[in-house]
């Protein structure tokens, strides 16, 4: 088996899985007061510490969460609702046309539940949001905006925007800035305090952590609605009993990956870029998608299009051949749709469909990428014959 | 051989993906999504196309172990299934999607897809029997499927696989909880699986919207009452015609005829609707001269004696008895006792 699809999940961490068994049978309520709760209160904080020093942020920002999609929605719901509250007129939000559907659905929610005017932010053919775009849409009428949020790195085609400098803009007129950043995290220097972010979204099993486990990284002083109501276990947003092995675990697996990020990310561009050169060598017509390699993209994802074919076509045969890889999001009944991420970068439908992304990790080597290399130009050609029956879309 | 399994999501699918692979093929099952939005049609699971739906299926793939994808056919099936439906209704035709389905869907995008991809056959949960070039009824007269299998061509037949031919529903049921597979005790589906609640005539007049016209009496070019749309009446029918009042000598009346053109829905006695020959166009018949055979027009009908002859494109059939309630749209299938002999889809009738 080849696992080529890291960013969908990496396989945990042994210090994770160390830590995880070691808070499991301790046991203990964070939120007792005696001497089991105070051992496992002691777990998360230390826990707590230890993954503030590698976001760079401070210990008391760091909300618990479980999981990136919770993240993303306490962040977009809990500004937005906080800050209409405080200031009615404050209803548009926008969001890049390239966000995950956590971000993209919660605020989909908002304009149909909650009166909330959504703007997608354009982005330039890699990917990426021009800081002069979000410049541009605020400034129609600045006031009106009640929050922005860009992810830091794409999760399909591993783009990476410069959040430093939208957050930037997004102060520049006094409006909160979220950013995603579930795909960079480990993968790529992130700093929470120097990227000026007002709220950051991490999620622990991208990283080799548990999945079910995440965080909200709020900056100080800012006021968040709770999704959650009950005991305010997290600065009083996030309700809960804390999963003490989940958070020991988390930020096991984040003290690590950052730590190896610098070396790994280097090993894992040398492997994409090796990846990419031979697939492209080998399939006549394959285009890569996203940008460049280099700093502006994630060392580990590779995104390619196939012209001619399915994309679940290819993931079908790919799978019969032990490669596992993805297309782009599934819809509730399975049914796959073409990426919005490639139709926002441009790339028309029939190519966006006939796409995918091969997501390298820690424990990725050059063998998994000869055994793509080994059966990816039969499997386009196949594919290709039966992209070219008439009719048959999509699926 | 490679095989893919079309998992609807129901019992005989399941049985039929797990007989596949104890007969030691390399199984692949697929859902076929069918609807362009599944909330909106049949829920639960008496349809073939909901989410719920490929959530069994997945399930069911999950127990044998297979690789398992959904394949998108919306546009595919709205296109030559579902305007079809309606275009036949339009015109006066009563079709059958099952048939067309398999015809366009089950045995065409889908196989050409399957082969195109490196796939030997398609396996469906289909009751029938199925060897050689031969097409068979199932054991289980109740359930046979053999009907809306028989207007598939030879090259079509050849990449299928029937495995539940031999088996009864029921025994297919008991497999299913021997095997482990949740969707033992899922009711069967019924009707057309595009219409939700199963009111046909209504589904239509959602899409054709009104248009009013004559119920006119055979014998006295009466007419009895004023109908909202042609389309939602099919000949043979009997209930709901909202004639107001008896007919004269008191038996019930059953409409005889649709003219498209004229909005006219003609009724009279049940004999009127006795049919003597038909023919039959895209017809599969590789014979030549007249067979004796029996013939059958209804998913769930009586075969007929009958003798059936190829005539260019056309196929000719002459019944030895009346078969009532015939109409131009339906399949008609022959039978050589158990055994399909061919068939093809009725375009006139003989009275």
């Amino acid at each position: 088996m080849t696992y080529l699809d890291h960013a969908a999940t990496t396989p945990m961490r042994p210090e994770a899985v160390a830590a995880y068994n070691a808070a499991l049978a301790d046991g203990g309520n964070a939120s007792s007061l005696h001497a089991s709760g105070r051992r496992a209160r002691r777990v998360v904080e230390e826990s707590r510490e230890a993954l503030a020093a590698a976001l760079r942020a401070r210990p008391s920002e760091v909300v618990f969460t479980a999981g990136g999609t919770e993240s993303d929605n306490l962040a977009i719901k809990g500004l937005y609702w906080a800050r209409r509250a405080a200031e009615p007129r404050r209803h548009r939000v926008l969001v890049s046309a390239v966000e995950h559907r956590a971000i993209l659905d919660a605020v989909i929610w908002l304009a149909e539940a909650q009166d909330a005017q959504v703007e997608l932010l354009p982005v330039d053919a890699t990917g990426m949001v021009r800081p002069d775009a979000l410049a541009a849409a605020i400034a129609r009428d600045p006031d009106s905006v009640a929050l922005v949020s860009v992810m830091w790195a794409n999760n399909e085609v591993g783009t990476v925007s410069p959040i430093a400098e939208l957050a930037a803009v997004a102060h520049r007129y006094g409006i909160a800035f979220h950013t995603d950043a579930v795909q960079a995290v480990g993968s790529i220097p992130v700093s929470f305090e120097d990227s000026g972010a007002d709220a950051l979204t991490v999620s622990a099993h991208k990283l080799g952590g548990p999945i079910g486990m995440g965080a909200l990284l709020v900056r100080r002083g800012l006021t968040l609605a709770p999704l959650t109501h009950g005991g305010g276990q997290e600065r009083d947003v996030r309700s809960g009993t804390l999963d003490t092995p989940g958070v020991a675990a988390f930020a096991a697996a984040a003290s690590a990956a950052v730590a190896e990020q610098p070396v790994e990310s280097v090993r894992l561009a040398a492997l994409r870029d090796g990846l990419v050169a031979r697939v492209l060598a080998a399939v006549p017509g394959a285009v890569a998608n996203g940008a460049p390699a280099g700093p502006g993209s994630l060392p580990g994802i590779a995104h390619l299009t196939f012209p001619g074919c399915e994309g679940d076509s290819l993931l079908l045969l790919l799978d019969a051949h032990g490669i596992e890889c993805s297309t782009g999001s599934a819809c509730s009944a399975g049914v796959a749709q073409p990426s919005h991420v490639l139709l926002a970068m441009g790339v028309d439908e029939a190519r966006a469909r006939g796409s995918l992304r091969f997501s390298l990790g820690r424990t990725s080597t050059a063998s998994d990428v000869d055994a793509l290399i080994r059966v990816i130009a039969p499997v386009v050609d196949r594919a290709r014959r039966a992209g070219a029956l008439a009719g048959l879309s999509g699926g | 051989m490679r095989v893919l399994a079309a998992m609807s999501g129901g019992v005989d699918s399941a049985v039929a993906a797990a007989r596949a692979v104890d007969a030691g093929h390399d199984v692949t099952g697929v859902h076929l999504a069918l609807s362009k939005s599944p909330d909106s049609h049949r829920t639960g699971a008496r349809g073939c196309c909901t989410v719920e739906d490929a959530r069994d299926a997945r399930r069911a793939a999950d127990v044998l172990g297979i690789p398992f994808y959904v394949w998108d056919l919306a546009d595919r099936f709205e296109h030559d299934v579902i305007d079809e439906f309606v275009a036949a209704y339009e015109a006066g035709r009563t079709p059958n999607p099952c048939v067309r389905c398999n015809e366009r869907i089950k045995f065409a995008a889908v196989l050409e897809r399957a082969l195109a991809l490196g796939f030997d056959a398609v396996v469906t949960g289909h009751h029938a029997q199925l060897s050689g070039a031969v097409l068979r009824r199932s054991v289980d007269p109740g359930k046979d499927q053999s009907y809306v299998l028989g207007t598939l061509r030879p090259d079509q037949l050849a990449h299928a696989i029937f495995p539940l031919g031999d088996t009864t529903k029921t025994e297919v049921r008991a497999e299913a909880a021997r095997r482990g597979l949740a969707v033992a005790d899922k009711p069967d589906s019924h009707d057309i699986c595009f219409i939700a609640d199963g009111d046909t005539g209504r589904w239509l007049r959602d899409r054709l919207g009104t248009q009013p016209g004559p119920v006119v009496d055979a014998a006295t070019g009466e007419t009895l009452a004023e109908h909202d749309g042609a389309f939602a009446f099919t000949i043979g029918q009997r209930r709901g015609l909202r004639l107001g009042r008896p007919a004269p000598d008191g038996r019930p009346r059953y409409v005889l005829d649709i003219s498209p053109v004229t909005r006219t829905v003609t009724v009279g006695p049940a004999e009127a609707l006795d049919v003597s020959h038909l023919v039959a166009d895209r017809a599969v018949w590789p014979y030549e001269g007249p067979v004796v055979c029996a013939a059958q027009v209804r998913a769930h009908g009586r075969a007929v004696p009958a003798i059936a002859e190829g005539v260019g494109d056309e196929l000719r059939v002459t019944l030895d008895e009346p078969l009532r309630g015939t109409a131009p749209g339906q399949a008609v299938v022959l039978y050589d006792g158990d055994r399909v002999l061919g068939g093809g889809h009725v375009i006139r009738l003989g009275r």
